[in-house]
């Protein structure tokens, strides 16, 4: 019923060409996704997990073949719905931001593709068909974050983009085709034959892989290497702030809000066969792998994210903090609680950058936090919703989203039985993420105006800040969907009925962690906010920027950060993402330079030697048929046709052409059969002559 | 009763006489003419053996004798159709005029 119409929507967004056909795609497949989340909603409470699934055989090979499916669970309702809400916020958004744009329509087209791929991503039933849909969204983020092509960061963010996160894929396209080594399916639920059902679990559990793993650990690994690629974990996060260079809805809708949950998404898939197996003291191995990669990412974004000074690009170092968040909280807590932050953050995430874009809007494609300032009283709602976004990513108590999902992820984190390593992480990620949060909105709209004094700064137009406001209001409103009082989140997608949870400790966990925000906050406010930042008094005035995102230009004129006078070293450090960038420039990149040499090398000389021996074997071979062809072939011919030639010449004259001729040959033949008939009957005897 | 050497004499000298005609008249129509006399030559010596052979009552080479005829009267006709039609463009039967078989 659903899975139908979306197909039709997959297939449509290459003919949509214009805005609003691109918006009223988007708007019937959220109407689309709303009605799937009532149906789920009221299949919901039959005490089975609700699951509507619908399978079809793709490609037939002989004895097997490979099965596709669309698939509806609470998961993937409710990934649906965010996705087409958040999408058809941020298309609104994109026709005031784009509006100058004259690549508006290819914008759209690759917005309207993205999402139709997101959705197949959303309600696959089939890893394979997942992982078509998953290239799909890859492919249009490149397109997307190049979309500036002609600026030569953005090329290079892209590609990238694309690099990194096919390392991943790779990861996840041998866990694909392992898994369907070992079960012969790759559907997740098909009625006890899925991969993700116990049947199959089984089968893996009982295969042993290298390393004294099981085949489910190192296939969940595996996958989770792809997950990691998407949503920018530890190793290869590279890509995600270069990222920024695409326009800003795009980082906003790709890079934020869908396509880096796509990874959580991923893990939340086969989340059972993370967490079949053996437990290592509470946990399997495959989710103690996430959970630490996870927490190790929650603070080295938050970290990078203090000495950042691009706008985005602060946003972009939050997001890699709050994916590993996700990753965190799917691993101790669960599905629920990984996702529940999943829900919340792309909402505020969005709503985040989306604030940005207007403030980039308005102060004239200015990205530097250094050069804005006091933006509070000229962009008055872009100033209210960024501070409610704002307060919902520090987790401000009580009030916002931010705060009870990831309040549920350091709770679960705390009473992991493995370890609490990842817990201490988050608790400092969160206090860093208050810090960097504060500091940012105090460099943007405290203080006074620091850009060059001709620039205009004027509020963003009504398509950019309405969808501003309704986001606020989900950042704020989607908090109640999961508070301990009234589990609704939870319950709905584990199918089970809602019931309050009261655990001890609780309460004083939450307190705790309401502190450390405000605690960073207050750090924040007291370093940044208390007086206002005044720009160098030796700076000239018409400092024009002309790359975006790019390192500071010119670090004697730039206004120095407090913390950077406090200690330099670590500032420069964490303005350098820890060197992450250049410790693959000098290790992977280096030896995939000098692979490319040896490949070359070995192109040119042997294997290039090789072909020329052995075409000038052939060559000499073909010289030899041909001289064979000539002499011996071609002159049997020859006197086989002079012969018929001959013979031909014979019997033409024979065919005079003249009855008389013919009937006097006629008689001679007669009489000499007549002779011949007489000569034998002598012969034999039975002629007396 | 005539004896059967009669027969085979007369016939043998028919059918000579046809030969000769055949081979050696220019005239189309003198060949058919030539031609229909070996035919009935042959006839002769059917119905001659069949009269002095072991069966004289099964009728045998008198059914042969008529299918000959048959066969002669259709060749005839249309030897003779052939012969006026080539008359009708070449005013001439003349056999060593007619060339045209030559490819």
């Amino acid at each position: 019923m659903l899975s139908s119409g979306l197909i039709a929507l997959l297939k449509q967004p290459k003919r949509k060409t214009s805005a609003s056909l691109a918006i009223g795609g988007i708007f019937c497949s959220l109407l689309l996704a709303c009605t799937s989340l009532f149906r789920v909603l009221s299949l919901w409470g039959f005490g089975s997990p609700t699951r509507e699934v619908y399978s079809f055989n793709w490609i037939d090979l002989g004895a097997t073949h490979l099965q596709l499916g669309w698939m509806l669970d609470p998961l993937a309702a409710i990934m649906l719905v965010m996705v087409t809400f958040v999408g058809l916020l941020i298309f609104i958004y994109s026709t005031g931001y784009m509006a100058h744009d004259e690549n508006f329509t290819r914008f759209f087209c690759f917005l309207s593709l993205f999402a139709g791929g997101m959705l197949g991503v959303l309600i696959a039933n089939s890893l394979l068909l997942l992982f078509m849909c998953w290239e799909i969204v890859g492919l249009t983020s490149y397109l997307l974050i190049g979309f500036w092509y002609h600026k030569p960061s953005a090329a290079a963010a892209a590609k990238k983009a694309f690099l990194t996160t096919r390392v991943g894929d790779i990861f996840f396209l041998l866990g694909i085709v392992w898994l369907y080594a070992q079960t012969g399916t790759l559907l997740f639920y098909n009625n006890g034959a899925g991969a993700m059902e116990p049947a199959a679990l089984a089968t893996l559990l009982s295969q042993p892989a290298a390393w004294g793993l099981t085949a489910a650990t190192a296939i969940g690994l595996l996958i989770f290497a792809g997950a990691a690629g998407k949503s920018g974990q530890l190793p290869l996060h590279v890509w995600l702030p270069d990222a920024m260079e695409g326009p800003t809805p795009v980082s906003a809708l790709i890079h934020a809000a869908t396509m880096v949950a796509a990874g959580v998404y991923l893990v939340a898939r086969v989340y059972p066969l993370m967490s079949a197996g053996d437990s290592v003291g509470g946990s399997t191995v495959s989710l103690t792998v996430v959970a630490w990669v996870g927490a190790l990412t929650a603070v080295f974004g938050a970290l990078v994210a203090v000495a950042q000074n691009d706008i985005k690009r602060i946003l972009a170092y939050s997001t890699v903090s709050q994916l590993g968040y996700m990753m965190v909280g799917l691993a101790v807590g669960g599905v629920a609680v990984g996702m529940f932050h999943l829900i919340t953050h792309a909402f505020f995430k969005a709503l985040l950058f989306l604030g940005a874009g207007s403030v980039i809007h308005g102060c004239h494609e200015e990205q530097d936090i250094r050069r804005m300032g006091g933006l509070r009283k000229p962009m008055r709602a872009t100033f209210v919703t960024y501070a409610m976004g704002m307060l919902a990513l520090s987790g401000f108590p009580l009030f916002f989203s931010g705060f009870w999902s990831k309040d549920a992820i350091i709770g679960a984190a705390h009473n992991w039985p493995v370890s609490k390593g990842p817990f201490v992480l988050l608790i400092v990620g969160a206090l860093l993420t208050a810090f960097y949060m504060m500091r940012q909105v105090s460099y943007v709209f405290f203080g006074h105006w620091r850009g060059p004094s001709h620039t205009h700064v004027h509020e963003s137009p009504m398509a950019m800040t309405l969808p501003l406001s309704i986001l606020a209001l989900f950042a704020i409103a989607l908090g109640a969907l999961g508070t301990p009082a009234w589990p609704w989140f939870t319950s709905f997608i584990e199918s089970r009925p809602v019931t309050p949870e009261s655990e001890p400790g609780m309460i004083a966990l939450m307190v705790g962690s309401s502190l450390l925000v405000l605690f960073g906050l207050g750090i924040g406010w007291w370093l940044y906010g208390r007086r206002p930042i005044e720009k160098p008094a030796h700076a000239p005035e018409h400092h024009h920027v002309s790359e975006h995102g790019d390192e500071p230009i010119d670090e004697h004129n730039e206004l120095k950060d407090i913390l950077e006078t406090v200690s330099p070293t670590v500032w420069r450090v964490l303005a350098h993402r820890l060197y992450w960038d250049e410790l693959y420039a000098a290790t992977v990149l280096k030896w995939y330079a000098a692979l490319a040499w040896l490949a070359d090398w070995l192109d040119r000389r042997v294997w290039g030697g090789i072909v020329a021996a052995v075409s000038s074997g052939f060559n000499g071979l073909g010289l030899a048929n041909k001289s064979v062809d000539a002499q011996w072939i071609d002159g049997a011919f020859d006197k086989g046709c002079e012969e018929l030639v001959t013979g031909g010449g014979v019997l033409a004259w024979l065919q005079t052409g003249r009855a008389p001729g013919y009937l006097r040959l006629l008689g001679i033949g007669v009489l000499a059969l007549a002779i011949l008939a007489l000569a034998v009957g002598a012969a034999t005897g039975q002629v007396r002559l | 009763m005539t004896p059967l050497a009669a027969f085979l004499i007369v016939a043998a000298l028919v059918f000579a006489i046809g030969l000769a005609i055949a081979l050696t008249r220019r005239n189309a129509i003198l060949v058919l003419i030539g031609i229909e006399l070996m035919l009935n030559a042959a006839n002769l010596n059917l119905i001659a053996f069949w009269r002095f052979g072991t069966h004289p009552e099964a009728l045998t080479g008198m059914m042969f004798a008529i299918f000959s005829i048959a066969v002669a009267a259709a060749e005839a006709a249309v030897g003779l159709g052939l012969a006026i039609a080539y008359h009708r463009h070449k005013k001439t039967t003349d056999l060593d005029a007619m060339t045209r078989m030559k490819g």
